[in-house]
């Protein structure tokens, strides 16, 4: 099928960025989307020009390199899907495609479709652990936990990172991220030990950092390829109110 | 030369702990004075920069990716192995040391192997105390699966993302450790040279891979955690940036690279699809556990849907061939019977190069639900890039390279014979011999980060003075002027061909003559391909852009430029092998039924290369292999 694709290329942070449009003469049903992006790099290649710069990495949905708003939706609107797994029989002959990078004040553009997340890591070291040293610790079978806490614990745990939450944001908040890592921990009871300080202490980043607030659009959960409940959010903010109260 | 793999001696069963006693310390005071580069930050980079960071080092890490969470271990679906026993069905260190060493083909250290089995369980208890949600049963207890070369259930994980939640836990652990300030991240960096003065590692060289700045940095002792080569294949499992770069710079900087023929080829991939392929993806072998491999008995039968070949044209052929194992043979011996079943044409799908795997027969037996339950991810995963619904037919695989077991030689430390260069992971050989059993990569991955490096790097360090040499060493500028000049000569060819399209044709001579089956006929045109190759790059490559930007295609014209000089070093060891063993399969050295024969009596060794120069044939060290504990034997899953 032949496509119309509409790329922002902008080089660097300072830069003002603009549309730039290709053709894609020949794309297959079977291609993923980043396959689709390789082949229009080829031809600029080929002719000496500026490849389109994108990050990816895995390839299969996992590592969170993705960073791609398509036809304004990050990740492209396939329920539960990176950029990486869109493949592009969700299309058809004849489409515009708008491809543009996360947009949100916390992160800066590095070039094209590539962006700066140094802020979520900010807000993991702040206090996305718990504070175990390696070795000393109790045998695995020592704490049981009942199968819906590891449960809900896991459910937590599948963010990868991407970010989408925050891209899909009119307030560019990232509290579904902070709330799934807060969750995924709070409940465990070798997480708990620190639940008051980590909840602080990641909310608290974030703010630093240009993260906004919520305000209930739940576009984070729309967007996000793991398809996080933003019951987490929820969690988030009672684990903040219990430990203000402390 | 001989090699001396440095092993203590004396009873396997206390050899680790002897070891760890008779290793020197560094005083507590003491260890702030030392820094320690960590390059790459996946399950064995991460815990050790985590863990010597929390033992007081000043540690700096590296990573190409943006952030230290993203590294390729993040990819691992099935599980982790450990000896726990808790299912009550027999398990044991030493049964997980047998496996592991039968399971490598008898060529794989013991005294290494003994020591990761050992280690295995601290790895889980670690894990759990980070928060890792592993999965439970009602009770409370830690759940178990199977996973194939084992008849033992030993594999612990989380949901189909195992991988993910042990490298969010090393991670998890790397951030508390940079907000305490012990380590020093540098992301989007890739080490382009190794820094060795007067023999010994010093430090090294990388790209900021933002403004492409060159940068040294000098460290008392150098860890190289930096994943596998198999993206020498072109098509491959692995992320499209692993590459064997920053090992083969150690290579080439004196380190010697260990059996690097030996490649695992993962029998549960989706089969390829079209030219426009970029990679393979892989589906967790515990697939295996209830889906049943077969292939149509009758070529007629191929082309037909699955549905309309009767139960008696079916061939499961993992069953008939291997019926103790059956579906959960080790990945080497799944994978060449199924490119078999497919040679003899009786392969499924485009191309004719795949299999089914069935799990009409767990649904009946179990539902539908327990499936989802065990495997969701991975059948919507199947669907995304099939448009196949799995539970309503077979799935289709095909096997695909997924994992080095070679990899720069190390001793018992995991010190490579440069001193100060220390090796972890599946950048070295160790503990896999010539092929790994599933849920083992994890497991290695962190023994050797959290458990095994913390031991062995001050055994080294306290023999060193710390911050003796720093980056104002001539050696620096010369190393930094060396990879500028490099990329300079990159971008200046100014050819008609991408790198990709360079690397999709050295791709297709490795799968083709040094992939599942290789014989001294395919091996040698491979050698005389690859310079070829080699050389049309150097003089006719096109990488657009400038050093001093963001440069995706100059990133992979540098790891093309490295993978076309280590190609040739794996046929050569491939060549060198004149037996089967494992993922190494020489068609000249098969038994009458075509399984892999090994010879004990002259290749019982571990072959480490030491780089010559570019086209000049390496130097071959060998480490003889003893086997003290497990008898030599015949590996049988039949």
């Amino acid at each position: 099928m032949k496509l119309k694709l509409h790329v922002w290329r902008q080089n660097g942070p300072n830069d003002k960025g603009r549309l730039e449009t290709f053709d894609a003469p020949d794309v297959s049903p079977d291609q993923s989307f980043l396959e689709m992006l390789d082949d229009i790099n080829l031809v600029l290649a080929k002719a000496g020009k500026d490849v389109i710069a994108f990050d990816h990495d895995c390839r299969e949905g996992i590592c969170g390199m993705c960073s791609q708003v398509i036809n304004g939706v990050p990740h492209g609107g396939q329920e539960r899907t990176t950029v990486c797994q869109l493949h592009m029989r969700q299309f058809k002959d004849g489409d515009e495609v708008f491809i543009e990078p996360w947009k949100a004040r916390a992160f800066p553009v590095i070039k094209d479709l590539v962006v700066d997340r140094g802020g979520l890591e900010k807000i993991m070291q702040a206090g996305g652990y718990t504070s175990c040293h390696t070795g000393g610790v109790a045998d695995g079978n020592a704490l049981p936990i009942g199968n819906p806490v590891a449960e809900y614990s896991m459910d937590a745990a599948e963010c990868i990172g991407c970010g989408a939450c925050v891209a899909s944001c009119p307030n560019s908040s990232a509290m579904l991220f902070t709330g799934a890592k807060v969750a995924q921990l709070a409940v465990l009871p070798q997480g708990k030990v620190e639940a008051h300080t980590r909840v602080m202490a990641m909310t608290e980043a974030a703010t630093e950092h240009g993260f906004g607030n919520c305000t209930n659009h739940y576009e984070c959960q729309a967007s996000c390829p793991k398809g996080l409940d933003v019951k987490f959010i929820g969690k988030l903010n009672r684990e903040f109110m219990k430990a203000l109260c402390k | 030369m001989i090699l001396d793999g440095k092993c203590p001696t004396g009873p396997i069963e206390t050899s680790w702990d002897r070891h760890r006693f008779e290793s020197k310390l560094v005083n507590p005071s003491n260890k702030r004075k030392y820094k320690v580069l960590c390059v790459g930050t996946g399950l064995a980079g991460g815990a050790a920069a985590a863990s010597l960071g929390e033992l007081g080092y000043q540690v700096h890490a590296f990573c190409y990716q943006d952030s230290a969470r993203r590294a390729h271990s993040i990819a691992a679906q099935g599980g982790i192995n450990a000896a726990k026993n808790y299912p009550n069905d027999g398990d044991s260190i030493y049964r997980l040391f047998y496996d592991t060493i039968k399971g490598g083909d008898f060529r794989a250290r013991e005294a290494d192997v003994w020591r990761l089995s050992q280690v295995s369980n601290n790895i889980i208890d670690q894990c759990v105390a980070q928060g890792v949600p592993f999965a439970r049963d009602y009770a409370g207890y830690l759940d178990n699966r199977s996973f194939g070369g084992a008849q033992v259930s030993r594999t612990f994980f989380a949901r189909g993302q195992t991988g993910q939640q042990l490298l969010l836990g090393a991670y998890s652990a790397l951030s508390r450790q940079v907000k305490a300030g012990t380590v020093t991240l540098h992301e989007r960096r890739e080490m382009l040279d190794l820094v060795v003065v007067d023999g010994v590692s010093r430090g090294i060289t990388c790209r900021n891979m933002v403004t492409g700045e060159i940068e040294s940095h000098w460290g008392d002792a150098v860890i190289l955690a930096t994943g596998g080569y198999v993206n020498v294949f072109y098509l491959s499992t692995n992320a499209m940036g692993c590459s064997v770069t920053a090992a083969w710079k150690a290579a080439r900087k004196g380190a010697y690279m260990a059996n690097p023929c030996y490649t695992q080829i993962h029998p549960t991939c989706i089969p390829q699809s079209g030219e426009h392929q970029s990679k393979l993806t892989l589906m967790s072998e515990s697939l295996r556990n209830d889906g049943r491999c077969w292939v149509p008995k009758k070529v007629e039968d191929c082309e037909k849907p699955a549905g309309d070949v009767a139960e008696d044209d079916r061939d499961y052929y993992l069953e008939r061939k291997y019926p103790s194992f059956g579906n959960l043979a080790p990945r080497d011996i799944a994978s060449r019977a199924a490119k078999e079943q497919c040679d003899d044409e009786r392969g499924v799908g485009p191309g004719k190069r795949g299999v089914f795997l069935d799990f009409a027969d767990s649904i009946k037996r179990l539902g539908e639900d327990t499936i989802r339950g065990r495997y969701g991810n991975l059948f919507e995963m199947y669907e995304k890039i099939t448009d196949e619904n799995g539970y309503k037919q077979p799935m289709r695989i095909y096997p695909a390279p997924h994992y080095a077991m070679g990899g720069l030689w190390v001793d018992y430390n995991c010190m490579s014979n440069v001193p100060g260069l220390f090796v972890l992971g599946e950048a070295n050989f160790s503990v896999h011999g010539a092929n790994r059993l599933g849920a083992s990569a994890l497991m290695q991955g962190l023994a050797d980060g959290y458990f095994v490096i913390p031991y062995t790097i001050a055994g080294y360090l306290a023999t060193v003075k710390p911050g003796e040499v720093k980056d104002d060493h001539a050696e620096f500028k010369k190393s930094a002027d060396e990879v500028k000049s490099n990329i300079d000569k990159l971008l200046s060819i100014n050819g008609t061909k991408t790198p990709s399209e360079y690397h999709r044709e050295l791709g297709k001579v490795m799968w083709e003559d040094v992939g599942m089956a290789r014989s001294k006929e395919s091996l040698e045109h491979a050698l005389k391909r690859i310079p070829e190759i080699r050389e049309e790059f150097w003089k006719n490559v096109k990488v657009v852009g400038t050093n001093e930007q963001f440069n995706q295609e100059l990133e992979n014209a540098c790891r093309l430029a490295d993978f076309f000089e280590f190609a040739e070093i794996l046929t050569r060891d491939a060549l060198n092998r004149e037996e089967s063993c494992g993922g190494h399969f020489r068609t000249e050295h098969q038994t009458d039924d075509g399984e892999a024969m090994r010879n004990d009596e002259d290749f019982c060794y571990v072959a480490a290369w030491e780089f010559k120069g570019v086209g000049v044939e390496p130097e071959l060290h060998k480490e003889p292999l003893k086997f003290e504990n497990i008898k030599l034997a015949v590996r049988s899953y039949k």
